[in-house]
This record gives structure tokens, C-alpha cells and sequence, in this order.
């Protein structure tokens, strides 16, 4: 079976963000108002052949906490599916 | 004793890195390719800076996994010394062999620039030939040289003298407008508990003659060498 799951990674609270303060600081000029806070993460998709869910979860964990995200800054989440459309793009 | 000047496709300092320890300082020095798994040969190594896997994913996180960091965690293991400068620390710290991370500079800018960084601990093999609290100029050349750990990491860092260098202004403050990333507490050069390992973020191989317009930089370089001979004559 095919799996494509889509981690999130994202900066811990309490981590400094400069791009995202860097966009708030854009869209603020841009003229939107109510906007405190603007934190950017990574969305990385990964495919994972597994013969269960539980399987490819397991992988798709170890994968995002030994490559993914750095535990020194970063978290992960993921979601998981069944690819039905196969790989995506070129790669 | 042996220098080993590693590189990994997108290092772009070690022919720099190469000159000061072979030509400048004298030392029998070789390259090592990333793909090399036997570092016995070597006494020190240093990790040169530069774009290492095009920076992918994170600074350093690819380059981690080569089979190069594998022998060089042996290597470290064995007591033998590391230097990482600038993408080499980001791999050490990657890698688990110095704690914290380094990410974008907080003004979100790449500084190419020279900076003064004030010696915190003369007490280890790669500070030996500074005094306590001199300034050595020496360049920096990076977008990704803010270093981050907790608190309680910072904590540790400097209960156990673990901070080599912190960037400073001429009159030898480490203030704010002094650093050139917005470090935590301006550090720009951190040792391994072990006092075996160390990274930094600027690069000594680029200060290592007066041509250049320093040569504070050598004073890393040979504070390495110091402590080799030195063990070497008490052996």
C-alpha cells in the first residue's frame, strides 16, 4: 500500500521567527489590521509504502523526528492517507 | 600530527581552510570527502564552511547523515579534536555533537562582515594561545548564524565555561548592536562539555594572514596545535 503523509513541521513557542515577522510586518502594510502574529513552518509530503496504517506511521515518525525537525527548535505533526493518484510531480 | 579538512558537496571553504593550516601554519594537511569512513590518520579535523546540500531542509541536515559524520562521531568519541566553522557547526550542532541550533539571522539578513569576538574561556585546545577576554577580528559569512538553545542549555553552557567566544565591539562589550545574527548572549563559539569539540560561527581560516587584514584567526588554529605538541611531549 501506498501512503502519502503530510508532516508539518513547525517552530517551537518561544522560538524567534524573523521570516514570519518579517510577513506580519508586510501585511500589515499591506493594511490588514487584527493580525498579531505571523510564525512560518514547513509542510513536507512524504510517500511510504507500508503494509498498514500503523506501519507507515511508525516509519513517517521516525523519519519526521530523525530528518524532518530539528527537536532543538521544531515539532512535527502528520496526517496520513492513502494515495490513490500515486507519486505526485516528477519526483 | 595531521590535519583533515572536511568537505561535502557545496563546501566552498576548505581550499581557504587547506592554505592556513598548510601553507600558513605549516601542518601536514589532506582533504577528506565526505564519503570517507577511516579518519585514523587524522589528529584534528576541521569541517569547512559553505552551502553544504544546497542548505536543503535546514543548514547542516543533510550533511549529518554522510558516512563522514558517522566516523567523525568516533573520532569526537575517542577525544581527538573537531573544529567546525561556520556550515561545520551547523552539522555539529545537527548532529548532536554541540547542543542548540543555529537558525536565520534575526534581521533576516546574509552578513559578510568582520566582527570582534571576545575570548571567553583561554582554557581549552582551541583558545590555549588567547588571553582571557581579548578581541580577535574575524570575518563572518552567513544567513543562518543565530545560535538558539533553552534556557536551561544556556545555563549549562556557561556553568561549565562552555562559551569560547561571544561577539563584541571594539571596547570589548558584548552588546546587541555587536553581533551580526542576534545570537542568545552573543555567543559565536561554543565547546562540547568535553572540551574536544568546538564550533563557530565566524571563519578563522579567512583572518590567518596579515594580508588579509587579520591574523587573529590563527590563534585558533595554533592554540589546536599547542595542545597536540603538548600532549604529544607529556605522552
Amino acid at each position: 500500500m501506498l501512503y502519502k503523509a503530510e508532516v508539518k513541521v513547525s517552530l517551537k513557542p518561544g522560538v524567534l521567527d524573523p521570516q514570519g515577522v518579517a510577513v506580519a510586518g508586510a501585511v500589515k502594510t499591506l493594511g490588514f489590521t487584527g493580525v498579531p502574529q505571523v510564525r512560518i513552518g514547513k509542510l513536507v509530503e512524504v510517500w511510504v509504502e507500508a503494509e498498514t496504517e500503523a506501519e507507515a506511521s511508525t516509519k513517517v515518525q521516525e523519519i519526521g523526528a530523525k530528518i524532518l525537525a530539528n527537536p532543538v527548535m521544531e515539532t512535527f505533526t502528520f496526517t496520513l492517507t492513502l494515495s490513490i493518484d500515486r507519486l505526485a510531480g516528477v519526483n | 600530527m595531521r590535519f583533515g579538512v572536511v568537505m561535502f558537496p557545496g563546501s566552498n571553504c576548505e581550499l581557504d581552510a587547506y592554505h592556513a593550516l598548510a601553507n600558513v601554519l605549516g601542518q601536514p594537511t589532506e582533504y577528506v570527502w565526505h564519503q570517507e569512513r577511516d579518519l585514523a590518520r587524522f589528529d584534528a579535523l576541521l569541517i569547512a564552511g559553505g552551502f553544504s546540500y544546497g542548505d536543503y531542509l535546514r543548514t547542516g541536515a543533510i550533511a549529518r547523515f554522510s558516512p563522514v559524520m558517522e566516523a567523525i562521531t568516533g573520532f569526537a568519541a575517542e577525544g581527538k579534536l573537531v573544529i567546525g566553522v561556520c556550515n561545520g557547526f551547523q552539522i555539529l550542532c545537527e548532529a548532536g555533537l554541540l547542543p542548540g541550533a543555529l537558525q536565520r539571522n534575526a534581521h533576516l539578513q546574509f552578513r559578510c562582515a568582520p566582527t570582534y569576538l571576545r575570548v571567553e574561556n583561554p582554557n581549552t585546545p582551541f583558545t590555549n594561545a588567547a588571553q582571557q577576554g581579548q578581541l580577535l577580528s574575524i570575518p563572518v559569512n552567513h544567513g543562518e548564524g543565530n545560535y538558539f538553545a533553552d534556557p536551561e542549555t544556556l545555563n549549562e553552557l556557561n556553568r561549565y565555561d562552555q562559551v569560547l567566544f561571544r561577539y563584541a565591539n571594539a571596547q570589548g562589550q558584548a552588546i546587541p548592536e555587536a553581533s551580526p545574527n542576534g545570537s542568545k548572549e552573543h555567543i559565536a563559539g561554543i565547546v562540547n562539555r568535553r572540551g574536544n569539540v568546538a564550533g563557530m560561527m565566524p571563519h578563522p581560516e579567512r583572518a590567518s594572514e596579515a594580508i588579509l587584514g587579520s591574523a587573529d584567526g590563527l590563534v585558533i588554529f595554533q592554540s589546536m596545535v599547542n595542545h597536540l605538541v603538548g600532549r604529544a611531549a607529556r605522552v
